[in-house]
């Protein structure tokens, strides 16, 4: 139990570091480095909390994807970060004041609420025993939330056909391969029969 | 299976990374990049939420919650990268002062 606390309280704070290194950090790339590691962590987070496939869904989709595509673009873009770091504190102060506001209600809520009764024998979904999290998952997913679950996959399409959209570019001078055209080339429009006087050239 | 940590915890920790996430985007305010970060961990803060209630409640629909949280989250950050792509392209500058090409 002891062990459990300790390694809640490892992964928390190493979480939080790295969050604050994110948005305090000079190189871009870093910041997305540091951000890898607080979504490690929040994984860890969510192992303590039972909630494994979840977790391991984090580390493969957010840190194999999602961050790589970060990196690559930081990586590709060429862009002047010192030059974007100017007036890095004028906003500061303010953003101090909504955040610490923000964090004393949020802690304040979190330290005070209470669950009904009634509300906490009453999961729509409840946990089955002897079953792991995995299953348990698949089986709602599948059956109860179903239309959620394709719902997520025509984001997912819209998403990928948005990106691709976005990013395409046909460049005006390059050559490419007009298959059309090619299939419905005649035989006129190649070659041509020339009788050649002996003597001149065409 | 009763968690042995308190649901406390995992509502404090979130609430520090919504903040930490929220102040990201006041401290950045120029980068874009970073603020797409700063919305991922927000992103991150919530999910934490739905997965310590479903824990604390016993009620797999929050891990689902979640689920989904994720597949928006990542949609978002695809298109938003696109989007951020193109406009480079086209202004050679990320500089959120720079978007102004939309004003009347």
């Amino acid at each position: 139990m002891t062990l459990e606390i300790a390694f809640f309280y490892l992964f928390a704070a190493t979480a939080i570091l790295s969050a604050v290194m994110v948005i305090s950090s000079r190189n871009p790339v870093h910041s997305v480095m540091f951000l890898i590691l607080a979504f490690v962590n929040g994984a860890g987070i969510f192992m303590l909390a039972g909630a494994e496939f979840l977790a391991l869904l984090l580390i493969v989709v957010y840190v194999g994807a999602v961050m790589v595509l970060f990196l690559f673009v930081v990586m590709m873009l060429d862009v002047d970060f010192a030059q974007l770091r100017q007036g890095f504190l004028q906003y500061a102060p303010l953003g101090a004041m909504v955040g610490g506001i923000l964090l004393i209600e949020l802690i304040m809520v979190a330290g005070s609420f209470l669950v009904a009764p009634e509300v906490a024998g009453s999961s729509v979904v409840p946990f089955v025993e002897g079953m792991s999290n995995t299953e348990a998952l698949g089986n709602v997913l599948y059956t109860r939330y179903v239309y959620l679950f394709e719902a997520a996959g025509l984001i997912l399409l819209v998403a990928m056909i948005g990106a691709i959209v976005l990013t395409l570019r046909h460049k005006p001078h390059a050559k490419r391969q007009d298959i059309a055209a090619q299939v419905g080339r005649k035989r006129e429009d190649a070659v041509e029969v020339v009788s050649v006087e002996s003597g001149k050239g065409i | 299976m009763i968690p042995v940590i308190p649901l406390g915890h995992f509502l404090t920790v979130a609430a520090i990374l919504f903040t930490i996430g929220v102040f990201g985007i006041f401290l950045n305010r120029k980068n874009v990049i970073i603020i797409l970060m700063s919305v991922e961990l927000i992103l991150l803060a919530v999910n934490i939420n739905f997965v310590a209630f479903s824990a604390h409640l016993q009620d797999l629909a929050g891990q689902v919650f979640a689920l989904m949280i994720l597949t928006v989250a990542a949609a978002e950050a695809a298109i938003g990268l696109a989007i951020l792509v193109v406009f480079f392209r086209n202004k050679g500058s990320i500089a959120v002062d720079d978007v102004n090409m939309m004003k009347g």
